[in-house]
């Protein structure tokens, strides 16, 4: 560490000082990044801050999210790593145009996202109306559509980071364990998935990240029952006309539960090179 | 060869005809227990060859191992019952070695318990019971090679296939780990086939020589004729002799035998060229030259003589060799 500070004092004395004219608008930009946080951290009202998390709509709102996130990674292992698996190892027809649908999700607006969820899971939607006719069984409004909307925003996170684990691994083991006479499905427990574990890991911990801040495709396709589809993002928006405060110590635990996530990501892509 | 090695090789043995597309094109036949090494330069298809006959490589032509024929109908890589060594080892670096020698066996179906135990037990034979819980990490290059053998061999495999074993290892390493690998050798039932860029390793592993070029087979051989006759440059080269074809015969004739001299020579030698010395290295006692007339030969001469003839790259030289030192032999082989 000694060695690395001196060497940038050392690179500094011999190339000057930094030009302003970089130094200046790097300065807002971080500003810009750092006050909202350091303002929330400073106006959370610590002193109430437990009596809040009592109340029954905060307490159901904590639950919901925590089951959906908590859903949304099982749904992702289970169902995410077989199409990770698959993009990464099976030549077929139309793989491009596949990976390329998996990461719409990705730069889609998540109100659009919504929209997308209440046309084909709607009460007339595509799916939505057979499933209707058929069993009598509508989603929207309902906390399943939740879960479904956050793992609709969530899985591409996974499947990209799962797959990228996949393709740098290689085949190269898959090739040497089918010489050992293992079949695909044996292959892919001993060999490849431990091989990308940690893709799988960074890729639950992205799609969790990403469930827990979910707002705009849950409110549009799931709407906002307190207690059936009220998530925290969305009591904090209810509250912020009502009661700052408590949408301020609610804000907080996300942020927290941000940071913890950061930290554990810390040494994958936080690390200068 | 014998008839009778060939009837009980198409039976018992490996009988092949690997035809890949303007690679390889190669008949082989190979009885149970023999070790066949397979020579020949860069590009020749050595690898090729070995891939085809785990699978690895679409081939068109016939393949029969052990009396069943695994191109008709096409066998997978995982149903073939070989055995690879890859020449960087390729362990599973998230496994111990024990569970890289067990994985053939749990693969196949073996019980944990019982492939730890065959697997512990191969460790011992290579003298490295202790190293069972390493991960390939904290392997040396010729442990790891050692575990990556005992992988191969473990679920007894009909046909091993040894990729440049030896390549990337210390000589040290390298030459105790032939004398390993030339009792598990022997001590084996199946097919074992060895590419190698060390005649070294084709003289003490091999029974038979295949010489491989440009996709063919040039030659196969017991090592001893393979080495006393070569018919292509690379095993001439390999083995140290100049090899000259000459309508439908081959001279061969030793570094040694080859004179040097700055002028014209002068009486009987019937064979003499002019050329430029390309490089000259120790080699043994004496120096080898490499010279470039309108072939290129190698001439072994005392280092008393290298310094008072100049013998630095770029000198022009005269070659002779006298005709009772060539030694002549038939084109086809047979």
């Amino acid at each position: 560490m000694t060695t690395r500070a001196d060497a940038r004092r050392a690179r500094a004395s011999t190339l000057g000082r930094p030009p302003l004219v970089l130094v200046v608008p790097g300065g807002i930009a971080a500003a810009l990044l750092v006050l909202p946080l350091v303002s929330l951290v400073l106006d959370t009202p610590w002193g109430g801050f437990l009596d809040q998390l009592r109340t029954q709509a905060v307490r159901d709102a904590l639950r919901i999210t925590a089951l959906a996130s908590a859903v949304t990674v099982v749904a992702c292992l289970l169902l995410g790593t077989p199409l990770a698996w698959l993009l990464a190892r099976v030549d077929f027809r139309g793989r491009a145009l596949l990976r390329a649908a998996v990461a719409v999700p990705l730069v889609l607006p998540p109100v659009v996202a919504g929209v997308a969820l209440v046309s084909a899971l709607g009460r007339n939607g595509l799916l939505g109306s057979v499933l209707r006719d058929t069993t009598g069984v509508t989603l929207p409004y309902t906390t399943t559509a939740v879960v479904i909307a956050h793992t609709f925003v969530s899985m591409p996170f996974y499947v990209l980071s799962v797959e990228g684990a996949l393709r740098a691994s290689g085949e190269r083991y898959d090739v040497v364990a089918a010489t050992l006479g293992a079949d695909r499905w044996t292959t892919f427990r001993r060999v490849t998935l431990p091989l990308a574990m940690p893709g799988v890991l960074a890729g639950s911990v992205l799609a969790w990240a990403r469930s827990l801040g979910e707002f705009g495709a849950t409110i549009t396709f799931a709407g906002n029952y307190p207690g059936t589809t009220q998530t925290m993002p969305s009591l904090i928006y209810q509250t912020l006309q009502a009661d700052p405060e408590v949408a301020r110590t609610l804000s907080m635990i996300l942020l927290v539960a941000s940071v913890a996530i950061l930290a554990a990501l810390r040494n994958r892509w936080l690390t200068a090179p | 060869m014998a008839d009778g090695a060939v009837s009980t090789a198409s039976t018992a043995g490996l009988t092949a005809h690997i035809l890949v597309p303007d690679r390889l094109d190669a008949h082989l036949v190979a009885a149970p227990g023999e070790v066949m090494a397979v020579i020949g330069p860069n590009g020749a298809g050595k690898t090729t060859l070995l891939r085809a006959l785990a699978g690895l490589v679409p081939m068109a032509g016939s393949l029969t191992v052990a009396g069943r024929s695994w191109t008709d109908p096409p066998v997978l890589v995982r149903d073939r019952n070989v055995g690879l060594v890859f020449q960087d080892q390729s362990l599973f670096p998230h496994l111990s070695a024990l569970d890289n020698v067990a994985f053939g066996l749990r693969a196949r179906g073996v019980p944990r318990a019982g492939a730890e135990a065959t697997a512990r037990s191969w460790l011992a034979r290579f003298g490295i019971a202790e190293l069972a819980a390493r991960r390939p990490r904290e392997l040396s290059g010729g442990q790891a090679q050692r575990v990556a053998i005992a992988r191969a061999l473990a679920p007894d495999p009909a046909l091993l296939l040894l990729d440049e074993p030896f390549g990337g290892l210390d000589v040290g390493v390298a030459t105790t780990l032939r004398v390993e690998l030339a009792r598990h050798l022997a001590s084996y039932a199946g097919i074992a086939l060895l590419v190698t860029h060390d005649a070294l390793d084709a003289l003490t592993l091999a029974d038979r020589v295949l010489v491989l070029d440009e996709g063919r087979v040039a030659q196969t051989g017991s090592p001893q004729e393979v080495a006393a006759r070569p018919r292509t440059d690379h095993v001439a080269r390999l083995v140290g002799l100049n090899v000259i074809r000459e309508d439908d015969v081959f001279r061969s004739f030793s570094p040694s035998a080859v004179t040097v001299s700055l002028g014209q020579p002068e009486g009987s030698a019937r064979h003499r060229w002019r050329g430029t010395v390309v490089s000259a290295a120790p080699h043994g006692d004496a120096v080898r030259i490499l010279v470039a007339a309108d072939r290129e030969l190698i001439a072994d001469v005392t280092p008393a003589a290298t310094a008072e003839l100049g013998l630095v790259p770029g000198r022009e030289v005269w070659l002779s060799v006298k005709e009772t030192a060539v030694r002549t032999y038939a084109r086809a082989p047979g």
